[in-house]
């Protein structure tokens, strides 16, 4: 393929947030949204382009039928040794395909969306070059051809997530949010780089192609090296699925996503439940054929993926902002992508697991984006995060209300919308792995259609507030707004339809996807069930809500407190390591380091201050010192080498 | 004779032809034609930048004048680094060439610097002690009127003079170590010297001696302590594009010269003797550069001694004696030039509008001259090594070299460098504290700087921001040097 289309994919969001990071003040709002939206857009067919080209272009297909892993470029950015080389390139195979076209569409809506609901903003050339710059990241991020350049670019998303949390950096609980977010994934990012470290050590290299093309050799050059009990292989697994996990939120670190949410709410359909989230699933994907040789890193992965699913869908029952029950919908679903993967194995139904997560992560971008984007229409109405000073929205605004029914139905998994065919291929990976994932799993997709007809009901239906004391009666949202939801909402009804097991899977052979009507039918019935339980309990006021809340008081208020793991991490950081571990550093860097420190400026300010009659000012003894310095030179290695 | 081996020196012809016809310009068109000279001196020589940038042919083989000329790839990329330098600086010279005072002599000026910069070019390209001593008073001698350039203030004469004592003074040493190394080996070539003096391997006292004052003839230039006393005063009076053109193209290629006589000439005595020679001066000149940095508060002198500390970092390149270490030295200049540049641009700039050049002046400069604040930042940060500008890049790979060379004496060397980073850094960040954070009642007001200085900024700091991250220039270089056989006899 030419490089020039590629290419200018991942310059044109860069040069975007040049241009509006430098010149942006320059511009009028009007101005700078627009650059960066048609940057977006033009950025946006140029990957589809690529994407098609890829998928239906026939090129891209080896004889067997296999789709091929093609590097479209690779430049040797820094050579440390003839085999450790950090290469900067691109490679094009299904799933950074398949990225391209997720972050693309879903960073070209928000733009769109963004001109709308930004309006008026102070900072609003600054926002749209944070968006730019997070768009480049992240499509560097999927078109890494080695796992350092995936690290850099890992870091730059961060970065960008961190900026954009913080928008609104004048208040305070925003500014505590994007530092807290940053803290946590970079501390799992340093699990990611010591994994990187440790894998590279020993197979002597960062590039994909060549680690998974042969994942047996990456097992075979540890030489079955063993650490703690666990091989090093192993070790350097889960430590990148650390890294994975603190960016895909997940338990013990999704403390951060939910506090993110203090960022615009488009940047929270963006960044933190469409595009970078699920940076964590990409990772194990791209790096699948070597998880596979460690068995032991899969079951890792599962557990973790098991346990937040369940975690985050019981806490989303309780909350009552919207997008923190949003948040923990979107830790609960990344979580059942990485079960997916967990659960996947080449001899069980060739492998769907993977081709299921990457399917699940297509679809639910697309609906959780839009719930997203149909949370901020309704915040941009009400001026409230709360559902409790929503309800009865229904009449003041029906394109909000079906668009956001539609993503509902689409996470709930109910026919035909795009969730229910993702998640019926994850459950049926669950199943033929054993029988405990899969009415686990079953158990957590059915509480995900209850707590979101809970939301649902909350917002639009439940009572009808006099919204007389409200500057305005809340209303529909401008074009800008509402097209977005409308196309989100229409890709929510049909991306199901879409083949994807010719597209996706993991060894890049064509699969084709069958319903498994058994499983298809049960889980369509649990999500029945749990809207049907959400309609009786939420669709009208009344008090049966509180009275279960009553029942299970304790699971209740805990839930509602996220299980106290915000308390937790303090309570480790403030006791435990400020006291017993940052005091004593402290003190020796106060005392030892600066100490040395500041005999070391008085040894060099003495020195100095000693030395300076050397330069007189006068050329008689600069001549002199110039003849004795000569002399000296070779007086003394004369006299050296005659001892 | 064969007139056609005049061909090889296709840069010197090129430099020769810009010569010529600014010379021409100035000697015989209209007064009134005159005032575009600056200008068409830039553009010109500009043209001749991209040329033997772009030129494939430049880069070939060639040896003249029975091998007392040579060129290579290698040379030529040298010569080019050079060029990009001395482009900047032309151009950066623009708006104090048109000032009042300068219009009489500007002519002089450019020609002066070009005549100057083609004896650098003998310098590199010498392969006879004959050729080379040729080069370097053409590099030198000009300079001494260059510098003397502001002739009404007393300290530009006062530097002359000081600079022209030593120069001689420092010609007549080395002229004492070449008639030595004649003595010796009975021939001026740089090939026929190294086989005349290493037959038997011995190492007699004449030769060390020889060697002690060739290091220090050239030392002067390169300003290595204790060579370097001229340094300060010269840069503090010269005018300040006169100091930028000294402190970046006349060390840069001396450097590179320096480094082709070591290896070439007395490459055969590294360990026995020179590597001891090099290793106590680069430590002292590295380290007193540094302690005297710290205490000046006239910008110009803090950049002399800046440049004093920088030079002996060059010279880990030298004391490597491998390809790395002289693609890093060929880098390090590089990177430096446009380091280096963007500090006296800066300064420059805020010289000619306002006349102020002392550190105290520069006390809240952000405030008024937010631009200029920054690119001077980057031109500190660059210098100091911190990443990901250029010049961290440089120092790294010029510690590569040094450590690839592998004795525990280099790796001791290396370490010393680093403290002096540390140092370096502190008085880096004093300027950049000066601009930022300390307040001031009365700042340096808000200008309009001339095109001239801003283009030249521009391309300096483009330079510092990119050629680090952009890694294959590089590349390029340690290619070309691994290709060439400099170091093929040694090993």
């Amino acid at each position: 393929m030419d490089q020039t289309i590629p290419l200018l994919i991942l310059a044109l969001p860069l040069c975007m947030f040049l241009v509006l990071g430098l010149a942006g003040h320059k511009m009028s709002h009007k101005m700078a949204g627009i650059l960066g939206t048609l940057g977006m857009g033009t950025a946006l067919v140029l990957a589809y382009t690529t994407a098609f080209t890829y998928f239906f272009g026939g090129n891209f297909v080896d004889e067997a039928g296999n789709r091929l892993q093609h590097i479209v470029f690779n430049y040797d950015w820094l050579a440390f040794t003839e085999n450790l080389i950090i290469r900067l390139g691109f490679l094009l195979d299904p799933i950074s395909a398949m990225m391209l076209v997720v972050i693309t569409t879903i960073s070209f809506m928000v733009h769109l969306y963004s001109l709308g609901y930004m309006h008026g903003e102070k900072g609003f050339q600054r926002y749209y070059a944070f968006l730019s710059l997070f768009s480049f990241s992240m499509l560097g991020l999927v078109v890494a051809t080695n796992i350092f350049q995936m690290y850099i670019f890992w870091e730059l998303v961060g970065a960008s997530s961190f900026l954009l949390i913080g928008f609104y950096y004048t208040k305070p609980s925003a500014v505590s949010a994007s530092k807290k977010a940053f803290i946590v994934t970079r501390f799992a990012d340093l699990g990611f780089l010591i994994g990187i470290l440790i894998l590279s050590f020993y197979s002597n290299t960062f590039d994909f192609v060549t680690m998974t093309q042969a994942p047996g050799n990456v097992l075979a050059s540890t030489g079955g090296a063993v650490f703690m009990g666990g091989s090093v292989l192993t070790w350097a697994l889960v430590l990148i699925f650390m890294g994975g996990m603190g960016k895909s939120a997940m338990m013990p670190l999704h403390i951060w996503l939910p506090d993110a949410m203090e960022g615009p709410t488009p940047v929270s359909a963006l960044i933190h439940a469409a595009t970078m989230v699920v940076a964590g699933v990409f990772l194990v994907a791209r790096m699948f054929p070597v998880y596979l040789v460690e068995e032991v890193a899969l079951e890792i992965v599962t557990w973790v993926g098991a346990l937040t699913a369940l975690y985050a869908a019981i806490v989303a029952c309780t909350q009552v902002d919207i997008k923190r029950v949003l948040a923990f919908s979107t830790i609960s679903q990344i979580a059942f992508m990485v079960v997916s993967l967990g659960v996947a194995r080449p001899e069980l139904h060739e492998g769907v697991g993977y081709m299921a997560s990457m399917f699940h992560l297509f679809t639910h971008a697309m609906f959780k984006a839009l719930l997203f984007l149909g949370a901020g229409a309704l915040i941009h109405a009400v001026h409230s995060n709360d559902f409790t000073s929503m309800g009865g929205l229904r009449k003041h605004m029906p394109i909000t209300h079906i668009t956001f029914l539609i993503g509902c139905l689409a996470i709930a998994g109910i026919y035909p919308f795009a969730g229910f065919f993702s998640k019926d291929e994850i459950l049926v990976a669950a199943y033929s792995n054993s029988m405990m994932w899969g009415i686990w799993m079953t158990a957590v997709a059915g509480l995900t259609a209850f707590y979101m007809f809970r939301l649902y009901y909350r917002i639009f239906w439940w009572n009808n507030p006099d919204y007389s004391k409200h500057h305005h009666t809340p209303h529909d949202a401008p074009w800008t707004m509402t097209l977005p939801l409308i196309i989100l909402a229409a890709v929510s009804c049909v991306a199901g339809f879409i083949p994807f097991g010719e597209l996706v899977t993991w060894n890049r052979e064509a699969y084709e996807i069958h319903l498994n009507y058994p499983i298809a039918i049960t889980s369509v019935v649990v999500a029945l069930c749990a809207i049907g339980l959400a309609t009786i309990m939420y669709r009208k006021e009344n008090s049966l809500p509180d009275k279960v809340a009553d029942k299970v008081k304790g699971l209740w208020t805990a839930a509602y407190h996220r299980f106290y793991f915000d308390e937790l991490y303090l309570f480790i950081t403030h006791k435990i390591i400020f006291n017993l571990v940052s005091r004593p550093i402290a003190w020796f860097d106060r005392q030892i380091i600066d100490g040395t420190m500041d005999m070391f400026a008085e040894v060099t300010n003495k020195a100095s201050e000693a030395i300076k009659g050397l330069q007189s000012g006068r050329v008689q003894s600069y001549v002199l010192v110039y003849l004795l310095g000569a002399l000296l030179v070779g007086v003394v290695t004369v006299i050296c080498m005659v001892l | 004779m064969d007139y056609s081996q005049f061909l090889g020196m296709k840069q010197e012809i090129g430099l020769l032809v810009v010569f010529l016809l600014v010379f021409f310009y100035d000697t015989f068109l209209s007064k009134k034609a005159q005032n575009g000279l600056a200008t068409v001196t830039c553009g010109l020589f500009g043209l001749f930048t991209a040329y033997t940038l772009l030129c494939p042919s430049v880069m070939a083989d060639a040896t003249t004048f029975g091998g007392m000329y040579a060129t290579s790839p290698v040379i030529a990329t040298i010569k080019n680094i050079l060029n990009i330098g001395v482009f900047i600086v032309l151009v950066q010279s623009v708006k104090w060439a048109n000032s009042e005072s300068q219009t009489m002599r500007r002519g002089e000026f450019y020609e002066l610097l070009l005549v100057t910069l083609f004896g650098m070019y003998l310098m590199i390209s010498a392969r006879h002690f004959l050729l080379f001593v040729i080069g370097l008073e053409a590099a030198s001698l000009p300079l001494a009127a260059m510098v003397a350039f502001d002739k009404n203030r007393y300290e530009s004469r006062e530097a002359a003079i000081k600079y022209i004592l030593t120069a001689v003074f420092s010609s007549a040493v080395f002229m004492m170590g070449l008639s030595f190394v004649y003595g010796l080996s009975g021939s001026l070539y740089f090939n026929e010297i190294a086989s005349a003096i290493s037959v038997n391997g011995e190492v007699n006292v004449l030769l060390v001696l020889a060697i002690a004052f060739v290091i220090a003839g050239v030392g002067f230039k390169l300003s290595l302590v204790p060579f370097h006393l001229w340094t300060a005063d010269v840069y503090q009076g010269a005018p300040t594009n006169v100091t930028s053109y000294l402190s970046v193209i006349s060390k840069g290629a001396t450097a590179f010269a320096f480094l082709v006589i070591m290896v070439q000439v007395f490459g055969a005595f590294y360990s026995q003797v020179w590597e001891w020679m090099l290793y106590a001066l680069i430590i002292l000149t590295i380290t007193i550069g540094n302690l005297f940095a710290i205490r000046q508060r006239n910008m110009k002198r803090f950049l002399a001694f800046s440049s004093v500390s920088q030079a002996g970092y060059i010279m880990l390149g030298v004391i490597a004696l491998n390809a790395t270490g002289m693609a890093s030295l060929m880098y390090y200049v590089l990177v430096y030039i446009f380091s280096n540049l963007a500090a006296f641009g800066v300064l420059g700039a805020i010289e000619n509008n306002t006349g102020k050049v002392s550190m105290d002046d520069y006390n809240g400069l952000y405030k008024t001259n937010p631009r200029l604040s920054l690119a001077m930042m980057l031109a500190m940060f660059s210098l100091a090594g911190i990443p990901p500008f250029a010049g961290f890049f440089s120092k790294f790979f010029i510690f590569t070299g040094a450590l690839e060379q592998g004795s525990i004496a280099i790796y001791m060397l290396v370490l010393i460098a680093l403290i002096n980073t540390i140092i370096s850094l502190y008085y880096y960040l004093l300027v950049v504290k000066a601009m930022f954070i300390n307040d001031n009642e009365t700042p340096i007001a808000t200008f309009k700087s001339h095109w001239s200085e801003r283009l030249g900024l521009w391309i300096s700091v483009g330079g510092i921001l990119l050629l680090g991250i952009v890694s294959c220039a590089y590349n390029y270089i340690l290619e070309l040097t691994q290709s060439s056989n400099m170091f093929a006899g040694l090993l």
